[in-house]
C-alpha cells in the first residue's frame, strides 16, 4: 500500500476502523477524564506559550494513551508511516552544516518557552537528553549516548537520511518517542539542523574525538 | 524587620555556597552529592525557617478589614489545627465545596475570616528579591508543623478521586511543540537532565522521594517555593502556557503526587539545588 502522501487525518480514520474491527477502542475513552478540557480551563496564555499549545495533534493523543510498549500495532504502523511522509529532506540533498554552530544548538536549552525571548532562535537542547562530545560531562540520559556518532557510522547517504529522519520527525522510526519532532513541529529550521547534522558527522566535530 | 536583616545576612552565606556550587558543572559526581554537602554546611539550620517564622507572624496577627488572625481556619483537621494538616491535603472542604491543597485552601481562609480580596493577597503568589510573598510563608509555616507525619489520603470523597484520576491522566497528557509531558522526563527510573537526576514519579519510591521535601528552600533562587510554584514551573518548560493558580490540574496532580507518595514521611521544608 502507498502511504507516502497519506495525511495523519486520513490515516487516523483508518486507525479508528482497524481497531474497531477487533476490539471495541475508539481515541476517547469515556472511562476516563475529559483532560483536554481540564487542561483548557486550567491555564491561561503567557507571552509566546498560546492556549493552542495545549491541543494535540493524532500522535500526541495517541502517545498520551499509549506507551511506546502498550501501542497496537495499527497505531505504530499509522504514526510511523504518516511521520515518515512529514519529513522534508535538506535542499539539493546538502546534509551537513557547520559543526560549531550545531555544538552552540545543542548547548542551548531555551526556545519557545513562555520565559524565552521569541527573537533569539531557539535551541535544540541535545546535552538535556543526550551524551554527545566526552568533553561534556553535564549530559543527561533520557537518550542513548551519541559520542562518537559519525564515526561509529561513516557518512554513507543512507546514515545521513536516517539521522537527518530523527532529526526532524523520531516518530517515523520510534513511535511515541520521547523525542521532540525538530524539523516538524518547526522548533529547529534546515540550517541549524544541518549544523546539528553537522555535529554529529563532522570528523573535526568534538562528537567524533 | 529582623526577618528582612536575618535574610541579607543569610544571602552572604548563600553567596559563599554557591563557589561550592560551580563545581557542581565540572564533577560528573552527582548533583545530589553536592546538594547534600552544602546542606551539611547548614548543619541542621535551613533558610526556610525565615520564611516559617513571618508565617507564623501572619498566622497570628489580626489582619484585614475583619481584623482577625487565621486562627479559626479550618485545614481539614478542625479550625486552627495545623499539626499534621498538611500530610492529608488535598483534600474536599464541605464550605467550599472543592478539593483543595494547602495553597488554595489558605486563600480561602484569607478571603474570607480576614477579608482580605483575593487579588491583593494573591498580588505576589512567588516572591522575588523586590516583593515577599505572603502566600508562601504561611505555606512554609504550615508545612512544617507536618514535619515528620505521614502522609496519610483515604480519598473518600469522589471528587477527590477524580482529582486524582485527573492528575494521574494530566501525568501523561503530551502537548506542545515538543511534544512534552510530565511523563517525558518523570516515568522512568535513574534518568537525569544534564547532571539533575530526576525522581521516578508514577512509582512510590519516588515520588515520596520528591513530594515529602516539597515546598522547599530554591538555592539558585535564594526563595521558598511551593509545590503550585514548582507545577507551573514544569509547564513552564514543557513549553506549556501559563498553569492557573489552584486549577483543577494543579489540584489534580498535587493529589496524584501525594497519593503516590502516601506512607511517606514529610521533611518539608527542604532544600533544594
Amino acid at each position: 500500500m502507498k502511504v507516502t502522501g497519506m495525511t495523519l487525518v486520513r490515516a487516523r480514520w483508518l486507525l479508528l476502523a482497524a481497531l474497531c474491527a477487533t476490539a471495541p477502542l475508539t481515541l476517547a475513552d469515556d472511562a476516563s477524564p475529559d483532560v483536554g478540557a481540564a487542561m483548557r480551563r486550567s491555564f491561561e496564555a503567557k507571552h509566546q506559550a498560546g492556549m493552542e499549545r495545549l491541543n494535540q495533534d493524532d500522535v500526541q493523543a495517541l502517545c498520551t494513551r499509549y506507551t511506546p510498549a502498550s501501542l497496537p500495532p495499527a497505531a505504530a504502523a499509522l504514526i510511523q508511516q504518516a511521520s515518515l511522509a512529514s519529513v522534508k529532506p535538506p535542499a539539493a540533498g546538502q546534509y551537513l552544516g557547520d559543526y560549531r554552530r550545531g555544538e552552540q544548538i545543542a548547548q542551548t536549552g531555551t526556545g519557545l518557552q513562555s520565559s524565552d525571548d521569541p527573537a533569539k532562535p531557539n535551541g535544540g537542547n541535545c546535552y538535556a537528553c543526550h551524551q554527545l562530545a566526552a568533553s561534556e560531562l553535564a549530559y543527561g540520559t533520557i537518550g542513548p549516548s551519541l559520542q562518537r556518532y559519525g564515526k561509529l557510522r561513516g557518512q554513507s547517504p543512507a546514515m545521513l537520511e536516517a539521522a537527518w529522519r530523527k532529526l526532524y520527525n523520531p516518530q517515523a522510526d520510534v513511535p511515541c518517542s520521547n523525542m521532540p519532532r525538530f524539523g516538524h513541529q518547526k522548533i529547529l529550521n534546515e540550517q541549524q539542523l544541518k549544523d546539528l547534522m553537522a555535529f554529529l558527522f563532522d570528523p573535526a566535530s568534538p562528537v567524533n574525538q | 524587620m529582623t526577618t528582612c536583616c536575618a535574610r541579607r545576612g543569610l544571602g552572604a552565606v548563600l553567596a559563599g555556597g554557591a563557589l561550592l556550587l560551580t563545581g557542581l558543572v565540572q564533577a560528573e559526581d552527582s548533583t545530589q552529592d553536592a546538594i547534600a554537602e552544602y546542606r551539611a554546611m547548614f548543619g541542621d539550620d535551613n533558610p526556610a525557617e525565615l520564611w516559617q517564622a513571618r508565617g507564623e507572624v501572619l498566622w497570628r496577627a489580626p489582619r484585614g478589614p475583619k481584623k482577625v488572625s487565621l486562627q479559626a481556619c479550618d485545614l481539614g483537621l478542625g479550625a486552627g489545627v495545623i499539626d499534621g494538616a498538611y500530610a492529608q491535603l488535598p483534600r474536599w472542604f464541605d464550605d467550599t465545596g472543592q478539593v483543595q491543597d494547602l495553597e488554595s485552601r489558605l486563600v480561602s481562609c484569607v478571603t474570607t475570616l480576614q477579608g482580605i480580596p483575593r487579588e491583593q493577597f494573591l498580588k505576589v503568589k512567588f516572591g522575588d528579591g523586590d516583593q515577599q510573598s505572603d502566600l508562601e510563608a504561611l505555606t512554609a509555616y504550615v508545612v512544617a508543623a507536618s514535619r515528620g507525619k505521614p502522609i496519610v489520603l483515604p480519598l473518600r470523597h469522589p471528587a477527590e478521586q477524580a482529582a486524582y484520576a485527573l492528575g494521574k491522566a494530566v501525568f501523561r497528557y503530551r502537548a506542545g511543540p515538543h511534544d512534552f509531558a510530565c511523563a517525558t522526563c518523570h516515568a522512568d527510573a535513574g534518568k537525569r537532565i544534564r547532571l539533575q537526576e530526576l525522581p521516578q514519579l508514577t512509582t512510590a519510591a519516588g515520588a515520596r522521594e520528591a513530594y515529602t521535601h516539597w515546598p522547599a528552600y530554591r538555592i539558585s533562587q535564594g526563595e521558598l517555593r511551593t509545590m503550585e510554584w514548582r507545577l507551573q514551573d514544569c509547564f513552564r518548560q514543557q513549553r506549556l502556557p501559563q498553569l492557573k493558580f489552584g486549577s483543577e490540574v494543579a489540584i489534580g496532580l498535587t493529589m496524584f503526587l501525594a497519593k503516590t507518595a502516601e506512607g511517606g514521611t514529610l521533611a518539608a521544608p527542604g532544600i533544594k539545588r
